[in-house]
């Protein structure tokens, strides 16, 4: 009769145990993640829309992307900015605009302006380390977002040369996508959100194809990119990741 | 001394006529000395304020500093050796240490320059004292152009936005401890001043700078690897915008002084057509034709004389009072990025005021003697019997 007290907490703790087993580690999490997000190459086309105080501005553009090091973005729309290009390799970045018929290279503090007057930055854009490599991170806990269950990852940075010192995403526990994302400075002030909605299942993985990207500081309703169709593993050629490329 | 007694009479006979040429010389003087005066007093103005809000005896400047390129402002910061720490110590030199980063006023997002400098500090007239304020937000004093862009007041509170060293982003709130009133945008336009430390710690640049300025009278040179720029260098480009606008000046006085010599021009050549006979009296009277050419000559630079007397008379006053109780500028007259007061005080130089002279005397005398030329080829005969020629 003594021991029957102990039933409720023995269960309790096993309870715990069981869970703290079934769930998944940070690490394991964020690797499952790169698998969907990531691809050997991809041929996307996308739309991005600028929010303005006044008006918002809509971009079309396809990307050629190999692994995280190479890509190469077209716009095709607006006029104004149809022709522009955008040549990543490994940690270098080009842009060509057909109004000057110019190549310039983005390097050091330029990398921190606005793309195309966007939310994000070119700086954004450039940071292909592995989150694994550059944050510690741990499973916090498990919430629901759009009725959803997800993992919320907590990750603090381990170097000391990253835009963002912690980073919090909510990655979805069936499909291993990321479905929010928050970013903070040192001071624990929120600083970015991206919100990933639509996912879908393509070629056998599970891809967001909606995403809002906002700066929490400012008002505004932040930068939204669709994906109109993406093509994993497809034969690119070599000679798009190149700076002539740029020009043609 | 004939001459002079002749053209002197003779330009009193005239009358009216005299004095209404005399007048618009006269205003034409009065324009000019106004003018450049303006112009010297704005000078005079922005140089000091600039000196005393900004630039102070000169400054020294980390060698990869060039404050037109913001892209330099990440790279161009070192340590204070110990002989700087000295020279800070003796109020010789203050440092300041700059940082772009974005405000974040009632949600908008605005670039601004964080500038860090030693609440003690008292070569520049900022009022830094006021970042001793102590409390939970990081104390700030603002300039009223920033806080007319921000739409933010004394005692509110704001998000700032900045990179460490490393680029790691980090914000905090700030608060505006003091609004101070200044004639130099460029310490007050899109410019956050907190204390030098702080920005320091904030941005993991301890004990650095970006530039120091130094006391009036400190002795001009490098130290370490500072370059020491001097006042000329600092207020090139001030100087250069005074000299456009003096030479954008001198087309709005010039043409003034065109349509007054136009006037008297216009009489002498009336005069020489009217007063035929009188001349051909001179020459039968044996003063020869270039004796009357100078008479005549005299007479139109007598104009001059006589606007001179004039502007005297009616410009001493109006000088007086305006160099009293100065020029009020028009408001946003200061937003054109150099320093503007309020209220500009004309000086006037006795330099500009014989300038102004001699340069008015020299005209009138050339275009009096123009037309005069023509009395040289004047027949006596002629010219007594009154003939047109």
């Amino acid at each position: 009769m003594k021991n029957k007290k102990y039933i409720p907490s023995l269960f309790i703790v096993l309870m715990l145990v069981v869970q703290a087993f079934a769930q998944p580690t940070a690490k394991a999490i964020l690797d499952k993640v790169d698998k969907n997000m990531s691809a050997d190459n991809m041929i996307s086309e996308s739309s991005m829309t600028v929010h303005g105080k006044r008006n918002s501005r809509t971009m079309t553009s396809k990307t050629y992307k190999v692994g995280d090091k190479q890509s190469f973005t077209e716009y095709l729309s607006p006029a104004r900015e149809q022709g522009t290009k955008m040549l990543k390799l490994e940690d270098k970045l080009w842009i060509y605009a057909p109004s000057t018929d110019r190549t310039i290279q983005i390097s050091g503090h330029m990398l921190r302006q606005s793309v195309m007057g966007s939310d994000m930055s070119y700086e954004d854009m450039m940071d292909d380390r592995k989150l694994t490599d550059i944050y510690d991170a741990v499973v916090i806990a498990e919430e629901m977002i759009d009725e959803r269950n997800t993992y919320k990852v907590e990750m603090i940075a381990n170097v000391v040369d990253v835009t963002y010192y912690k980073r919090v995403v909510w990655v979805d526990s069936e499909r291993f996508v990321p479905l929010k994302e928050e970013l903070f400075a040192k001071s624990g002030q929120l600083l970015k959100q991206t919100t990933l909605k639509e996912v879908k299942k393509i070629d056998g993985r599970w891809f967001p194809t909606s995403m809002v990207y906002k700066d929490m500081m400012k008002q505004g309703k932040g930068t939204e990119f669709n994906i109109i169709s993406v093509k994993f593993n497809q034969d690119i050629p070599k000679y798009i990741f190149t700076k002539a490329a740029l020009k043609q | 001394m004939i001459a002079l007694k002749l053209a002197f009479k003779n330009l009193i006979g005239a009358g009216l006529r005299t004095w209404l040429n005399a007048g618009i010389l006269s205003f034409s003087f009065v324009v000019i000395i106004f003018y450049n005066g303006m112009i010297n007093g704005w000078n005079d103005q922005a140089r000091r304020d600039t000196k005393e809000w900004e630039i102070g005896g000169g400054q020294l400047w980390h060698p990869e500093f060039d404050p037109i390129d913001v892209y330099t402002y990440q790279d161009a910061h070192a340590s204070l050796s110990a002989k700087v720490q000295a020279l800070i110590e003796d109020q010789e030199v203050t440092p300041i240490l700059l940082t772009q980063a974005s405000a974040y006023p009632q949600g908008r997002m605005i670039g601004v320059l964080l500038k860090g400098i030693d609440p003690d500090q008292t070569i520049l007239k900022l009022p830094t004292e006021k970042l001793k304020a102590e409390g939970d937000e990081i104390p700030v004093i603002i300039g009223r152009r920033m806080a007319e862009s921000l739409k933010v007041n004394e005692g509110e509170t704001m998000l700032i936005r900045w990179r460490d060293k490393n680029g790691t982003f980090d914000a905090l709130e700030v608060k505006i401890v003091n609004v101070f009133k200044c004639d130099v945008p460029t310490v007050d336009s899109r410019q956050i001043w907190l204390p030098l430390e702080k920005l320091q710690i904030m941005t993991g640049m301890e004990n650095q700078a970006t530039f120091m300025v130094t006391k009036r009278g400190f002795d001009e040179a490098a130290i370490d690897n500072w370059v020491f720029r001097d006042h000329d260098f600092l207020l090139h480009d001030m100087d250069m915008l005074i000299q456009s606008k003096k030479g954008g000046a001198s087309v709005l006085w010039g043409m003034l002084l065109i349509i007054a010599l136009l006037a008297i021009f216009d009489t002498q050549v009336l005069s020489i057509f009217r007063r035929q006979k009188e001349i051909g009296t001179y020459i039968a009277l044996g003063m020869t034709r270039w004796q009357v050419v100078w008479i005549f000559t005299i007479e139109g630079s007598a104009y001059s004389v006589f606007a001179a007397i004039l502007a005297a008379i009616y410009g001493t006053p109006l000088f007086y009072y305006m160099a009293n109780n100065g020029f009020s500028m028009p408001s946003g007259a200061d937003d054109m990025g150099i320093a503007v007061s309020a209220v500009i005080y004309p000086v006037y130089s006795i330099g500009l005021i014989v300038s102004t002279v001699v340069l008015l005397v020299l005209a009138a005398t050339f275009v009096s003697f123009l037309p005069s030329r023509k009395i040289a080829k004047l027949k006596p005969t002629e010219a007594l019997k009154g003939k047109i020629q």
